[in-house]
Formats: structure tokens, C-alpha cells, sequence
């Protein structure tokens, strides 16, 4: 005696969030039905493990006809074979595009390519998020940099349109694409340290300041792709470390702000120059493909590193920064303001996200 | 050329990629109708082709009109090879042709392929414009409204009830057609799915014509059913209830507020509580915005203003008035209660009128399950009838005669079975089939009744004013239950005590019915949903033989369902079956019979007597063992009682005390059975002439028997179960409802299994279902599970199918988990919105009377013995048992036995439901922002919390899928999973282009699912019906207005 066939269809479709969050999680049933009697679910309703296995069954149903869906969210609001309510739409989007962290760390700045997709197997062993749920995020993200890809206007704004995603998400995915695009290295044992949420911030500052978007929002790619002009004129800025008396003056200027404001003045003072020279040369270095994928490694290997042996703390960094970067505006021969501000904005920001005390 | 037909194809979206060189599609549209085809030009290049076609105009007969559905077909063009068909839409245009329904069909559409299933949607915009038919010889029968609602419409009154209206075609079935060797699946199946809408087109229109014969204008009730005969046929059968339906307009609606109908009664039967005795009606009566002339007429002033009557208080009062009665028990029989002499001749002369009006019937069946108050007088009981026939034995297959004549047969059985029991009609009435190769089953049941004869008479259309109130037969909350039958010169022996509502009349003590329970019943504690299920082995054999093997079975089956039934029903504490269903289905190599039915403690009724087991013979080495299983079967009833908090109180002294001494009596479910030959059997099913009812334990089946009757789950706190529209003894419905249908299909994996192992599988698998559904429903605690609709087939050797409909409506938990005793519920609220149409519970005051009322209620003593409902309607009652017949037979060694009665006064309840409805109100239309239109289903004839504001056509669809490729798509779960949820979205597209939000009285038919793994096949077929229905939140002050506008927003949208 074998059950042979077993359905239920709710005219509004009944989904369970808990069942869905396991369904994304890449348990099969049975794992999904055990994983249920562990958290209790049989003693809320009298029930069996029959019933449950044959819940989660027409569950896991629903949600793999929905997934087609889920793909193209859009559609999901004006189909008509699944009645669901726009508040539940939304959360079953949401969740789907949610990623884990771990994997994502794992994937951020790779080329989102079928190499990659191999590698899969071995990222689900070192995250220990199950291939099933890699496979998923995997394509998540190569879908959303498909589509985002062909469009113009802003990357964030097309991401949340087109894919139906909460402002924080879509940022997210925005993060994600430009650091596919771009190939930045995060993986690198020395960036071991930082977050995807870190990396995150600094995609942000990068596609608000320093991409084409940021001077012109009309054209394709614009928050994709580094503004080149920018990245041109940052060779200019090159004088701050070849000029010896520009370099003095400014090192002069910023320990005079700092005196008496902070205790590393000393250390800041003796590695003023090496500073200096790290944050400027990495700009000028930009208009190589190359340098721009060793942005991160180079922020921290230039600066990070060497504050953090001198056990600078986030204010003695907040605080050089900001007077390194004002001091400049005063030097006299130094031409190249609106270009230097665009710079450092966005390092000091990047460097306070990525300094972790 | 009485019509003109226009359609226009707006657009399409997320059509299916049909070129796989651009992942693109050149999609045009044939739009056809009867011989007449258009088509669109082609969109290239799109998924979402913007067609904006011209109005194709189709000018045709209103009688096309009728049968013909418009079919759209969407095609992929193709230079150079045969165009590709991407699927299909087939319109029913019938909404159109009734003026009070759709004026436009305006939406989008799920474009629908056999094969592939939904494939992208259209946009479809369709209208008609007709021209008046003066032919008085004319073959169509536009206009005349169809309602699968099984009571009369909400917004409309019944003018007059014609009564039963059939009609059956048939046609050769394409699958068995030579030339479907040669076709590919889809064009089979699309012949097939063509055929059938222009067969219930066909039917729906004679059914019309009949109709419209009778002086009708609407069919309520309207039943359709198919019948795959295979090689002999494809059978499309209907039934239906014809009426005169009065729309009530807006102005009835201000008049609604001046029925007496709503608050004077509550009033009146408030301060009689209050005193805890002595009715005062003369003082508020007249008070009242009631007419108060009639109620002053009457001579018995406590018990009796005609259809209104508040209540039937069993105080000394109206018990005097009793022993008159009793005096005259002839005249007085029949009565619903307008109690005293004077009420006698009256009462004579309705039935005359009613017998005459009823007479001239061929068959006065209804196929209502609830009725306006005052239509109903008393019920008699089941009657059933079954009929074995071959179906290789039809001379002339493709001619409707044989069939028309077999159901002819077992019509007339029906009636003469009520007749029987005294009656002069049939409610509840329903047909069906169950077919296995060349046997055909065909049953029919329904319920004896007494009814009143007004709606029937013609020039009585204004039966909502004071005078014909007046002269009605006043029956009270429990009049449906007092016998139609002459005590005297009873039909079948039955158990007789007097009335516990009343005391007037005499009552038996176990009621089965098949109608839904009358909205005015007076019900202690709350029912539950009762089961007996049951298979039993047939010799697998071929024609004759087969067909008397299964005549032969019968019986006993009827017999121990109805034994199992009435063994549940007292372990629940409980004394009335009501929608009874009972359905038995053949295959090969067995029988499966399930019958389904709600138990209720009816108030009028004697408390039911325990359950007695006892060894046959008292050297048996267990006594302990039956002993231990009478303390078993004790606990539960004391645990059932306490879960549907059935406790009547007993009786104070003051009562009449206890009921007249009777002689035993039996009561008899009257059936037959007929084989391919005509012989008719009636069984007496009463068992023998003992006091309680006794299980006999003398042999393991026995055993068995008590255990399966004991291992009957009950629902998980929070849950209630009902077969019935609602739940009895639960009034405060909120706003959330979820329908569900549910399929299970369980492979045996032996042959050699007992009766008693399928039994057991059987049940369990029952079981089970029920078990899910209270998990995946859990989040909706308090729910009620309503309206329980189970189908059990036998689609092949060793598989047993059972489909479920249902929906789950959630409650006000805090009034429901009051203490019965306080309780007094005014079946005012949604109960009666349910049932009735009068005018009254659509205006918006009732709510606030309801609120004062039920506060004024609140603290009423409990042994105020009150029946607070307004509006009383009687409906009869009536016990049918098991039989001595039986004890012959020797199957089981049941006895059963009456216990003693216990004097047990009556308990009404009042509850105080407007406060949960109107609280909680959800939008029922589209949320915010989406762009597709939130359609509600439910298989009820309303929607709790909404009132319904305009019925917009019937909606009856059938489809087929099939699929070669089963494994790809899930395996058999997965096919039918994705049938089912296409089968919703295309009845919920159509309801919204009508411009609709609702599907009322929804029902699933049929489910046919047919699997062959081992090639990778599965062909399925689902039929579905409902009202398309337009409803506003309860609390909306301008329904009609706003919806209006809501519907043109629809249409609106369907267009841009």
C-alpha cells in the first residue's frame, strides 16, 4: 500500500515561510521534514510525521513551480496560476535573492561565469551552504548582472525595478555587480578580515563618486564602469609625492592640525611621507585595469596595515584623514582640487569602513 | 438575427518563446465562433504582442448564443511550415445574455493548451448586443438566470418555486471516435473539451426553455454533472430547481426595515428570558415595528405569530396549550406550530392547497438545501434510491431515451418513498453516477418534506407582506422537526416523544436529512462532520453477473454505513444528521462507500441514549474486555460532549414533564435498488425492539467495529469540521476564508486484502486527509473547516481515489469559547445571511439590532427556554435507522435499542455575532497595487463578512490536460498539483473579466485522473461550477456605487 499520488491546492497559495526558507536552504524533503520535527513543528497541531512529510511535499511543489517565477519577479505580480498577496510577493522575492554572506564573500569580484559556477562544489564545502542554495545565489546574481548590464540610468534604481527588491537588497546587488564587473580582488588572505557588508560601503562610495554615473546619468554602463577621464586626471595628483617641498609643506601642515589632538602624532608624523605616498600612488596607478583589481588589497597593504602596527585608533584615522585631505586645499602650487576631494572622499571613506580596530 | 457578437483581442503577455532561433514568438489570434472565424495580424517578434485588433462582429442566432462558447485560439505563425497553436481560450458569452448579470467580459485570460497547460495570457474584450425576441416559438432561453447556489440567491426573493426542472444529452465521446486513432492527443482533447461546452450549452438552454415553459425566470440549485460512458457515450445530464425570482431593489431594501422579521421578535423573546418564565409577548409586540395586528389575532398569544413566531418557550404556559393540542393530534400533525384549534382547519387546508399545487408535479423535487423562512413545514427523512444498469445494454446509444428513462425510474421510486413517509415533496435533491467499465450505478437521494404551498401557488408573488405572513402555518425553531407522518397510521415504526422545544408535537428521535440545517433549528452545543466509511470486495465478473453481484451488495452497504453513522452520531452525544451525502463507488473489484454528513444536537429532540456494548453470550472469558470497552466508549462520549459542549440542561419540573409513554417504534430508511431488471427492494432498517442501543461484541468483526468507531480522531483544538454550509452553534464568522482542493490517490499493494484491512485503509486514508488538512490550515485557528465535500473513486484495480473541496473560515475565537450555558445564539447573524434572501439581512441596520440584541441577551438565564431567531422556518425531521431486516441477515451481530428518554428541556442560544463579523473586515477586492484582481472561491452560497451585491452568471468549465512527459513535470503529483492550481486561475480570470471578485458555490465535479507511468503518461479532467459573484465588505455604507466603479477599474485595466 503506497501513497500514489498526494496534492493540495489552496485557491489562495498556503507557503509556509519556515518551509520556504528550507526549500532555499537546499534541504531535500526529508532533510526539510526533519529539520521541521526538530523545531516542533508536530506538537503545534497534533500532527504526524505522515502529515509533514506530506506538507512539506506540496510545498517544495509549489515553490519549484513558483521558482520560474521568482526569476523574472515582475511576473510574478500579473500571473494568474498562483493567487498570492502582494505583501506575501514580496517576501518570497525578498528571500530568494537573499544571499549568506559566507558564499557571497566567496564569489564577490569573481567573473560570474560558468568557470566559477564549477567551483561551487568546493565553496559549498568551505561555506557549508549546500550546493543546491549556492546554485541558487549563483544564478541570482548572474541574472540580475544580465539584466542591469543592457540598462541605462542608475544601477540601483534598475536593480529594485526590475527585480522587485527592498532599497537595502538592491544595493546589495549593486555592490555585486560592480565588483563582478570591475574583477576586484577580495580574496586575497589579507582581505580575509573584511566583511561583504564592507566591501558593500565601499561599492557604494565607489558607484556614487568615482564612476561615469557620477558626472552623467544617461549613458550605459554609468555605474558600472570607472569614470576613465577621472582616472586620467588622478595621474596629476602625482605631484603631492614627487614635489619635495609640496610633500614637506603638506606633511607640515597636517602635524601642525594634529598637534596636541591625538597621541600617534609621533607615529604619524615619521610615516607621514610612506602614508602619503601609498594613497597617491594608488590613485595614479588607477588607469590600469590591473591596479583597479588591487584597489582593496592596496588600500590595506598601504595604509591599513602600516596604522594598524602603529596602533592607530579609527579617531586618530578619522582625524589624519580628514586633515591630510583638507591640508591640501591649502597648499598653493597644488592645482588639482575638485579631482583630490573626489579622491579622497571616497578613501577616507573606504579606509574607515575597512579599519577594523 | 437576434444577436450581435463582438470581440476584440487587446493584447497578450508572457507568451511562451515558440521560435528557438530569436527566443521570440510571431503570435497572431483566430477568434472563432459557431462557423465563423477572424483573425488578427500577426505581431512579430514578441512575448508581448500588442494585437489592439479591430471588433470582430459575429452575427447569430441567440439560441448559438446559447450553446456556442467563443474560442480563441493563439498561434504561432510560421512562413514556411504549418502554423503552431499555442493554446487556446474558450469563452462562455452565456453571463452576457442576462440583463442583470455581465453587460462586458473584459480581461485577461490564461491562454490554455492540453498538452502544455497555461502558456501566457490575453486580453480579451467581449460584448453583445441582443435584440428582442418576439418569435413565441423561439428555441433559446436567454434570460433566464442560472444559480448553483443551493438556496435562493442573497438580493433576491422567490416570487414563486416551480420546482424540479432535468434534462439530459448525450453525444458520442471524440476519445472513442475512429478518427481519434488517427488525431494527435491535443485535437482529441480539444473536440472533447469543445463538445462538452456545447453539450452544456445545449443543456443549459433547454433547461431554460423548460423553465421558461413554467413561467419561470431562474433556476436555483442548477446541478450539471458528466457521465464518461465510455464506447456508449458521453452523457451531460442537469438538475435544477426552477423559480420566479424578484430582484430586490433598493427601495425593498429601506422597507426590510420595518419587517417584522428582524428585531421585535428578538425583543420578544428577550424579556421572556429575562423573566426566566412567563413570555410577555402582548407588551412587545405591538412595540415593535411589526405589523402587530396578526399577532394579536392569535389565540394562543404565547406561542404563535405566524412565520415569525419568536419562540416556542416550554413554559407552563405553553405547555397547557400543549395538552389541547395533543388532544387533536390530527388536525394538529402537521402543524409547525401555530398552536390551538383554531390553527387546525387551517392547517388542513394548506396541505390540501399544497398537495394539489404539488400534484400536478411530475416530480416535486427540490434541489434547494435551504429555504426562506416559512417555505419548509416538516421533513419526513432521507429517501434514497439506487438503480445497477449496463451500460453495453442501451439499444440506441446516441439517443437520450434509455437514461432519461432509467432516471425516470428512480425518480418515481424517490417519490413513492416519500409518499410514503407522508410527504408530498423532495428537498435536497441530488443525482448521481459511478461507473466501471459497463456498470453504471445511478443514485438518487434526497429528503422527504412537507412544504408550504404559497411559494407554489400562482398570484402569490407578494409573499413578503403582513397578510400572507398571517395566515401561515407559524411554524418555530423546531417545527421542521415534528413528524409529517400520522402518528396513528405511521409509514415505519419510529421511537415518538413530545417535542423538547414545544411540547406540542411529536418529534422522533434520531433526524436524517440530506438539506442544510435550517437557519432558525435550535441547536445545543456545536456539530461536527460524521463519516462512515466502508469497502467491501466484489468477485471480479463480467455483465449480468457483475451487475447482480454489485445489486447484492448493496444492501448490506447501505446498511452498515447507515449502522456506522448512527453509532458515531450517539458517541458524539448527538441526535440529527444533516447533509447527509452518501456515495458508492465501483470498480473492478470492489465497492467503497462513504457517507458524509454534519451531527448536530438538535434541541427538540431526545438526548440520545448511551452506547451499550455487551458479549452475545455470558460465558465469553472478556467480560473485562467488555467492560473495558464500555468504559472506552463512556469516556468518549463524556470527552465528545464536552468538546461540542453538548449539555442540555435538564429539564425543570415545571416542563410537561416526561414525554407520553409510546409504543416502540422503528423507523425505516426507505431505499431501494434495482438491478438491469426493475425489481425494487425496500429494506427496513430499523433494528430490533430493544431499549438502548447495544453493540454486540460475538466475533472479531465486531471488535473491529468498535475499535474503528472509537479510533475516529477528533479535530485539533481550535478546529471544527462540517459538511454543512456552516457550522452549527458557530455565528461569529470573520472575514478570512481559504479554499482548497485536496487529491489523494492510495495503490494497494496486494490483492489479497479482508474487507476488514480495506476498511481500515480506507478509513485511515480518510483520516489522514482530514489530519493534513488541520496542519496546513493551523495558521487560521479558530477555523472551521465547512462544507467538506469528499469523492471517493476507484479509478483503477488496487487504487482508491478521494478528492476533497472545502474551505476553512476562520471565527471569532472569544464568543465561541463561551460557556454553552450562557450561550444563546441567534442564528440572526451570518447564519441567516446565509440562507436567506430576504431583504432584511441586507440592510445595514440589521447589524446594529443584531448587537442590541445580542446584548440584551447576554445574562439570560439558562433555563429560559427560548428560541430567539426571527424568522422561524420549520423543517421537518425524521429518524431513518437500521433493521431487523439486518438481524436476518446476520451480517454484524448490532442491536440496537432506545434508551429510555430523558426529560431534557430545550436550550437556545443567542449569541452575540455581529460584533465578530463586523470587526476584521478585510478588503475581499484587490490589494493595493497588484494588477491582478484577488477573486475569493468558497464552495458556500456566501462569503462571511461581505454581502453579495450582484450574481454575475454561472460559471461551468471543463478541461482536460494531458502530458507524455510525466516524470518531467513531478510525476502524477506534480501534473495534477499544476492542473488543479490552472484549473483555479482560469475559473478566477473569468469570474474577473465578468468583473467579478468571488466565486460562490463552487464545486469540483468531477476529478478523472487516468496514469500511466510506465509510458510516462497522465491524462486528467476536472469539472468545475459556481456563481460569479460581485461582493462588497458588510460594512461598506454605498456598496453599489463603489463596485460599480470597481468594475469599471477593471475593465478599465483590461483594456490599457
Amino acid at each position: 500500500m503506497s501513497v500514489e499520488l498526494d496534492v493540495f491546492v489552496g485557491n489562495t497559495t498556503i507557503m509556509d515561510e519556515e518551509v520556504y526558507q528550507l526549500w532555499l536552504d537546499g534541504y531535500t524533503v526529508n532533510d526539510a521534514v526533519k529539520a521541521r520535527v526538530d523545531a516542533g513543528v508536530l506538537d503545534e497541531c497534533e500532527a504526524t510525521e505522515d502529515v509533514l512529510l506530506s506538507d512539506t511535499m506540496d510545498q517544495y511543489r509549489t515553490f519549484q513551480m513558483c521558482e520560474r517565477l521568482l526569476q523574472s519577479p515582475a511576473k510574478l505580480a500579473n500571473q494568474l496560476l498562483f493567487q498570492i498577496t502582494p505583501h506575501r510577493q514580496a517576501m518570497l522575492i525578498e528571500r530568494y535573492y537573499a544571499f549568506d554572506d559566507p558564499f557571497v564573500r566567496e564569489v564577490l569580484g569573481k567573473k560570474l561565469s560558468k568557470g566559477t559556477k564549477k567551483d561551487l562544489d568546493d565553496i559549498s564545502a568551505k561555506t557549508g551552504v549546500t550546493l543546491k542554495s549556492c546554485r541558487r545565489q549563483f544564478d541570482n546574481f548572474k541574472r540580475v548582472f544580465k539584466v542591469v548590464e543592457e540598462l541605462k540610468g542608475p544601477l540601483v534604481e534598475n536593480i529594485r525595478q526590475h527585480f522587485l527588491l527592498s532599497d537595502k537588497l538592491a544595493r546589495d546587488y549593486a555592490a555585486i555587480v560592480f565588483f563582478a564587473n570591475n574583477r576586484f580582488e577580495t580574496g586575497k588572505k589579507k582581505l580575509q578580515y573584511l566583511t561583504f557588508q564592507d566591501f558593500a560601503f565601499c561599492a557604494g562610495q565607489l558607484i556614487n563618486n568615482w564612476t561615469v554615473g557620477a558626472v552623467d546619468n544617461m549613458v550605459e554602463d554609468m555605474d558600472v564602469d570607472l569614470d576613465k577621464e577621472f582616472l586620467q586626471e588622478l595621474k596629476e595628483l602625482k605631484i603631492l609625492i614627487t614635489d619635495k617641498d609640496l610633500l614637506d609643506q603638506h606633511k607640515s601642515l597636517v602635524c601642525t592640525a594634529l598637534r596636541g589632538k591625538t597621541k600617534a602624532l609621533p607615529e604619524m608624523e615619521a610615516n607621514f611621507k610612506n602614508l602619503s605616498r601609498g594613497l597617491v600612488n594608488i590613485a595614479t596607478k588607477l588607469t590600469n585595469t590591473k591596479d583597479v583589481r588591487d584597489f582593496f588589497i592596496d588600500l590595506v597593504e598601504k595604509f591599513i596595515e602600516p596604522c594598524r602596527s602603529d596602533r592607530w585608533t579609527s579617531a586618530d584615522l578619522k582625524l589624519y584623514l580628514t586633515h591630510y585631505t583638507n591640508s591640501a586645499h591649502i597648499l598653493d602650487t597644488f592645482k588639482h582640487q575638485a579631482v583630490w576631494d573626489r579622491y579622497m572622499g571616497v578613501i577616507k571613506s573606504c579606509i574607515f569602513k575597512m579599519y577594523h580596530d | 438575427m437576434p444577436g450581435k457578437l463582438k470581440a476584440k483581442i487587446v493584447a497578450g503577455r508572457h507568451l511562451p518563446v515558440m521560435d528557438r532561433a530569436s527566443d521570440l514568438t510571431d503570435a497572431f489570434v483566430e477568434v472563432k465562433f459557431g462557423n465563423t472565424t477572424f483573425k488578427t495580424d500577426v505581431y512579430p517578434k514578441s512575448l508581448n504582442p500588442q494585437w489592439n485588433s479591430e471588433w470582430f462582429k459575429f452575427e447569430v442566432d441567440d439560441e448559438d448564443l446559447q450553446d456556442e462558447p467563443l474560442q480563441i485560439t493563439v498561434l504561432d505563425h510560421d512562413t514556411y511550415s504549418a502554423n503552431d497553436a499555442i493554446g487556446k481560450v474558450y469563452i462562455d458569452i452565456d453571463p452576457l445574455l442576462c440583463t442583470e448579470a455581465a453587460s462586458v467580459i473584459s480581461g485577461w485570460f490564461p491562454i490554455y493548451d492540453t498538452i502544455h497547460g497555461i502558456r501566457g495570457e490575453i486580453n480579451v474584450l467581449v460584448k453583445v448586443e441582443l435584440f428582442n425576441d418576439l418569435n413565441r416559438f423561439r428555441q433559446s432561453s436567454c434570460g433566464v438566470k442560472f444559480f448553483c447556489t443551493t438556496s435562493i440567491p442573497r438580493g433576491y426573493r422567490a416570487a414563486m418555486v416551480h420546482g424540479f426542472v432535468e434534462e439530459l444529452v448525450v453525444n458520442e465521446d471524440p476519445e472513442y471516435q475512429w478518427i481519434d486513432r488517427i488525431r494527435t492527443p491535443r485535437a482529441s482533447n480539444e473536440a472533447r473539451q469543445r463538445l462538452i461546452s456545447l453539450m452544456s450549452g445545449e443543456l443549459q438552454r433547454k433547461i431554460g426553455l423548460k423553465v421558461l415553459e413554467m413561467g419561470g425566470n431562474a433556476v436555483v440549485g442548477y446541478l450539471q454533472c458528466f457521465d464518461l460512458e465510455g464506447e456508449s457515450g458521453l452523457v451531460v445530464r442537469a438538475i435544477g430547481t426552477a423559480c420566479t425570482l424578484d430582484k430586490i431593489s433598493s427601495g425593498s431594501f429601506s422597507n426590510t426595515h420595518t419587517h417584522p422579521n428582524t428585531a421585535p421578535p428578538s425583543n420578544a423573546c428577550n424579556s421572556p428570558s429575562k423573566d426566566g418564565k412567563e413570555p410577555v409577548f402582548g407588551e412587545d409586540l405591538p412595540s415593535s415595528s411589526g405589523p402587530p395586528t396578526p399577532f394579536r389575532a392569535l389565540p394562543t398569544s404565547s406561542s404563535s405569530p405566524p412565520p415569525f413566531s419568536p419562540c416556542k418557550p416550554c413554559s407552563r404556559q405553553s405547555s397547557s396549550s400543549d395538552t389541547d393540542l395533543s388532544l387533536t393530534p390530527k388536525t394538529g400533525m402537521g402543524s409547525g406550530g401555530s398552536a390551538g384549534k383554531e390553527a387546525g382547519p387551517l392547517k388542513t387546508l394548506l396541505r390540501q392547497q399544497t398537495q394539489t399545487a404539488l400534484e400536478q408535479r411530475e416530480f416535486p423535487f427540490f434541489t434547494l438545501t435551504s429555504f426562506p423562512p416559512a417555505f419548509l413545514v416538516h421533513v419526513g427523512g432521507v429517501v434514497s434510491a439506487r438503480s445497477v444498469k449496463l451500460l453495453d445494454r442501451i439499444h440506441n446509444p446516441d439517443e437520450p431515451e434509455t437514461r432519461d428513462a432509467w432516471w425516470e425510474e428512480i425518480r418515481q421510486e424517490i417519490k413513492s418513498h416519500a409518499k410514503a413517509l407522508g410527504c408530498h415533496a423532495v428537498i435536497g435533491y441530488s443525482e448521481n453516477t459511478s461507473i466501471c467499465e459497463e456498470v453504471c450505478i445511478l443514485s438518487a437521494s434526497g429528503t422527504a418534506a412537507i412544504l408550504n404551498p404559497r411559494y407554489m401557488r400562482e398570484g402569490c408573488l407578494d409573499m413578503g407582506s403582513t397578510d400572507h405572513r398571517f395566515d401561515d402555518p407559524s411554524p418555530p425553531s423546531c417545527g421542521f422537526c415534528h413528524i409529517p407522518y400520522d402518528e396513528l397510521n405511521m409509514p415505519f415504526p419510529a421511537q415518538l416523544t413530545y417535542c423538547y422545544n414545544c411540547r406540542r408535537q411529536k418529534v422522533p428521535d434520531v433526524l436524517f436529512t440530506t438539506i442544510d440545517l435550517p437557519t432558525e433549528a435550535a441547536v445545543t452545543g456545536k456539530g461536527c462532520l460524521i463519516q462512515a466509511r466502508l469497502c467491501r470486495l466484489k468477485k471480479r465478473a463480467q455483465g449480468e453477473v457483475n451487475a447482480t453481484a454489485i445489486s447484492n451488495l448493496l444492501p448490506f452497504m447501505e446498511y452498515e454505513l447507515h449502522t456506522q453513522l448512527m453509532n458515531k452520531l450517539k458517541l458524539r452525544s448527538m441526535n440529527a444528521l444533516f447533509g447527509l451525502h452518501i456515495q458508492i463507488s465501483v470498480g473492478e473489484n470492489m465497492l467503497l462507500g462513504l457517507a458524509s454528513a454534519t451531527g448536530v444536537y438538535l434541541t427538540a429532540l431526545p438526548a440520545p441514549g448511551g452506547i451499550q456494548v455487551a458479549g452475545k453470550t455470558p460465558s465469553e472469558l472478556n467480560e473485562q474486555h467488555v467492560l473495558t470497552i464500555q468504559k472506552r466508549i463512556n469516556d468518549t462520549i463524556a470527552k465528545n460532549k464536552e468538546l461540542y459542549q453538548i449539555t442540555p440542561p435538564e429539564l425543570t419540573e415545571e416542563g410537561v414533564g416526561s414525554p407520553i409513554p409510546e409504543p416502540r417504534h422503528r423507523s425505516r430508511l426507505f431505499r431501494s435498488h434495482s438491478e438491469s431488471s426493475d425489481e425494487v427492494s425496500e429494506l427496513d432498517l430499523s433494528h430490533g425492539k430493544k431499549d438502548a442501543f447495544v453493540l454486540e461484541i460475538d466475533d472479531t468483526d465486531a471488535v473491529e467495529d468498535i475499535h474503528s468507531l472509537l479510533t475516529d480522531a477528533s479535530p485539533p483544538t481550535g478546529f471544527y469540521s462540517c459538511n454543512t454550509e456552516t457550522m452549527p452553534g458557530i455565528y461569529n464568522w470573520t472575514t478570512a476564508v481559504q479554499m482548497f482542493t485536496s487529491v489523494r490517490v492510495l495503490r494497494l499493494s496486494n490483492a489479497n486484502l479482508s474487507n476488514q484491512s480495506l476498511n481500515k485503509i480506507f478509513t485511515d486514508l480518510c483520516e489522514n486527509l482530514l489530519k493534513s488538512f488541520y496542519f496546513k490550515l493551523r495558521s487560521m485557528i479558530p477555523c472551521c473547516l465547512c462544507h467538506l465535500n469528499f469523492n471517493v473513486a476507484v479509478p483503477e484495480e488496487e487504487l482508491i481515489q478521494v478528492s476533497v473541496t472545502a474551505v476553512a473560515m476562520t471565527f471569532d475565537k472569544d464568543q465561541a469559547q463561551e460557556r454553552p450555558a450562557e450561550r444563546f445564539i441567534t442564528k440572526g447573524g451570518s447564519e441567516t445571511e446565509d440562507q436567506l434572501q430576504f431583504s432584511l439581512e441586507l440592510c445595514a441596520d440589521t447589524s446594529s439590532t443584531n448587537s442590541q440584541t445580542s446584548s440584551k441577551i447576554s445574562g439570560v438565564q439558562e433555563n429560559a427556554l427560548v428560541s430567539s431567531r426571527a424568522a422561524s422556518v420549520d423543517y421537518g425531521s425524521f429518524a431513518d435507522r437500521c433493521s431487523t431486516w439486518l438481524e436476518l441477515l446476520r451480517l454484524k451481530a448490532h442491536t440496537i435499542r432506545r434508551g429510555s428518554v430523558k426529560t431534557i428541556s430545550s436550550l437556545e442560544h443567542c449569541s452575540p455575532l455581529t460584533e465578530g463579523r463586523s470587526r476584521s473586515l478585510r478588503s475581499s477586492r484587490s490589494f493595493g497595487g497588484s494588477s491582478v484582481t484577488m477573486v475569493k472561491m468558497t464552495p458556500l452560497s456566501f462569503l462571511p463578512g461581505t454581502r453579495i451585491i450582484k450574481y454575475l452568471g454561472i460559471i461551468n468549465m471543463f478541461f482536460i490536460r494531458e502530458t507524455t512527459s510525466l516524470r518531467e513535470e513531478g510525476g502524477v503529483s506534480g501534473f495534477l498539483h499544476s492542473f488543479i492550481a490552472e484549473v483555479f486561475a482560469m475559473v478566477r480570470a473569468h469570474v474577473a473579466a465578468l468583473g467579478g471578485n468571488a466565486v460562490v458555490s463552487y464545486s469540483m465535479k468531477d476529478c478523472v485522473l487516468m496514469e500511466n507511468p510506465n509510458k510516462n503518461q497522465a491524462q486528467c479532467l476536472i469539472n468545475v461550477s459556481g456563481d460569479a459573484v460581485v461582493c462588497v465588505r458588510e460594512t461598506d455604507p454605498e456598496p453599489v456605487a463603489q463596485m460599480v466603479n470597481s468594475g469599471q477599474t477593471c475593465a478599465a485595466d483590461g483594456t490599457s
